[in-house]
């Protein structure tokens, strides 16, 4: 019974962790070129922001994200609302993080590469989607694996806006029963689930290790 | 025919002149080497010319098309479409090889033939294997940059500029990142080119070298020509400062 009602929690904080990536995966990119934009107030903004999401605690951005609507707009949060809340909020926190580990690998690439795809011809998409971009996804793969490692624990936070995912079905649990055990139990599915993220995301960087 | 034509280039980084008034006609077939001490210009020059870095004043031409023009007093450039037609015309061996490290050795000539240049996959590949065992590398062609030695990688360079039938090649102190029994191997392979009559413009520390190569060579100092002409003629100079760069060089 215990482990039916942790199961379902599990794959609710699945879903929250796929989607998550789905969507703050690619929305990192797109933050990153902000970032590094020559618009200066393209840059400005996408530094105020990443300066948010990184310095205010993820559990906070959920609140405002669930609640915001309803204070600033009075507008009635619905019931399917919570979930929607929990990906928009994970997604453009998880984006920031992304974003600078983007940069950091997109700005740690030699000039060289740049150079001698311009002379070879390549225009700037090419020279980025062809050249850049698979060069840089082999630098950033440890970092990436940290982030993804810590978005598995992070879903738990959504216990904040009592979406029904693994850590809030395990509170209950216990609250209703007087024991420890269920949150135990919680602790080491995300164990499990941790060792599956650090397993795949080891193969991938096999995967890109046939080259220096 | 002219190849390439320099006119007046002027450059200068954040106040520092390293350009100051330079002119320079490449006729077809001509190899010219480029000496003089560091921080004389010669990359500066060279970047110009391959356009990875813009001039601030003076024009430039490939085969007679302007690819930069003097306009009301300044150094205005072709457009976009203009300038990678024109890019044709050349092709540039780095001194720090900048092979793509993620692809093959073949890959790294064939990619921009088929993915810029259109060119047919098979096609591609059969002039990249044929300039593999030209250079002494056709076992290499599956290898990544990473598997070769300094002088293979040059030379895969070299393969890759070279594929795309140039009528004009830099060299950017093409051994100067190389241990002395490297250099021999690339050297080789320059001079080879030369006796096929492939145009160049070799900037080069090696002053043998530049002295059986080269038709012409041309010596920088403090961003401009302080003297050019024949090897002969250069490496038997009257003028002061070239011969003490020289002799610095050669040890004589």
């Amino acid at each position: 019974m215990m482990l039916l009602q942790l199961g379902k929690g599990m794959i609710v904080s699945i879903e929250i962790f796929m989607l998550t990536l789905l969507f703050s995966l690619p929305l990192g990119m797109l933050v990153a070129f902000g970032r590094m934009s020559r618009n200066c107030v393209l840059r400005g903004i996408t530094k105020i922001y990443i300066s948010i999401m990184r310095g205010t605690p993820l559990m906070l951005q959920l609140l405002v994200v669930y609640f915001g609507p309803y204070y600033v707009f009075k507008i009635r949060i619905s019931n399917s609302y919570r979930f929607i809340a929990v990906i928009i909020a994970f997604a453009i926190n998880y984006a920031a993080y992304f974003a600078e580990i983007y940069r950091s690998g997109i700005e740690s690439m030699p000039i060289g590469q740049y150079e001698a795809a311009k002379v070879l011809g390549y225009g700037k998409v090419q020279t980025f989607f062809k050249i850049i971009l698979p060069q840089v996804i082999k630098r950033i793969l440890p970092a990436v694996t940290n982030e993804i490692i810590t978005l598995v624990k992070d879903t738990s936070l959504a216990f904040a806006i009592a979406q029904a995912e693994m850590f809030t079905m395990a509170k209950q649990i216990a609250a209703a029963q007087t024991t420890i055990l269920p949150l135990m139990v919680a602790g080491v599915f995300y164990y499990i689930l941790n060792l599956a993220v650090a397993a795949v995301m080891e193969r991938l960087e096999k995967a890109c290790s046939y080259y220096r | 025919m002219k190849l390439l034509e320099m006119r007046h280039v002027k450059k200068e980084f954040e106040g520092l002149q390293v350009l100051k008034d330079i002119s320079l006609s490449v006729e077809e077939g001509e190899v010219i080497s480029i000496i003089g001490p560091s921080g004389s210009g010669k990359s500066t020059l060279l970047r110009c010319a391959t356009m990875l870095e813009e001039m601030d004043s003076g024009e430039l031409l490939y085969m007679g098309e302007y690819a930069a023009k003097m306009k009301d007093g300044k150094c205005v450039y072709a457009s976009k479409a203009e300038l990678r037609k024109l890019q044709h015309c050349f092709g540039l061996v780095f001194q720090n090889f900048n092979l793509f490290p993620h692809y093959s050795v073949l890959k790294n000539i064939t990619d921009a033939l088929i993915s810029v240049d259109k060119i047919p996959k098979k096609e591609a590949e059969e002039r990249a294997e044929k300039l593999l065992e030209q250079l002494g590398l056709a076992e290499k062609r599956d290898a990544y940059p990473y598997q070769l030695s300094g002088g293979q990688q040059q030379r895969v360079s070299i393969a890759r500029a070279l594929a795309k039938q140039p009528k004009i090649l830099f060299f950017d102190e093409p051994t100067s990142a190389l241990d002395p029994e490297l250099t021999v191997e690339v050297l080789k392979v320059i001079k080879a080119l030369a006796k096929e009559h492939m145009t160049m413009i070799i900037v080069t520390h090696e002053m043998q070298f530049a002295r059986e190569v080269s038709d012409r060579v041309i010596f920088m100092e403090e961003g401009l020509i302080q003297e050019q002409g024949t090897p002969e003629k250069l490496f038997g100079t009257g003028n002061e400062r070239v011969r003490e760069f020289i002799g610095h060089l050669t040890g004589k």
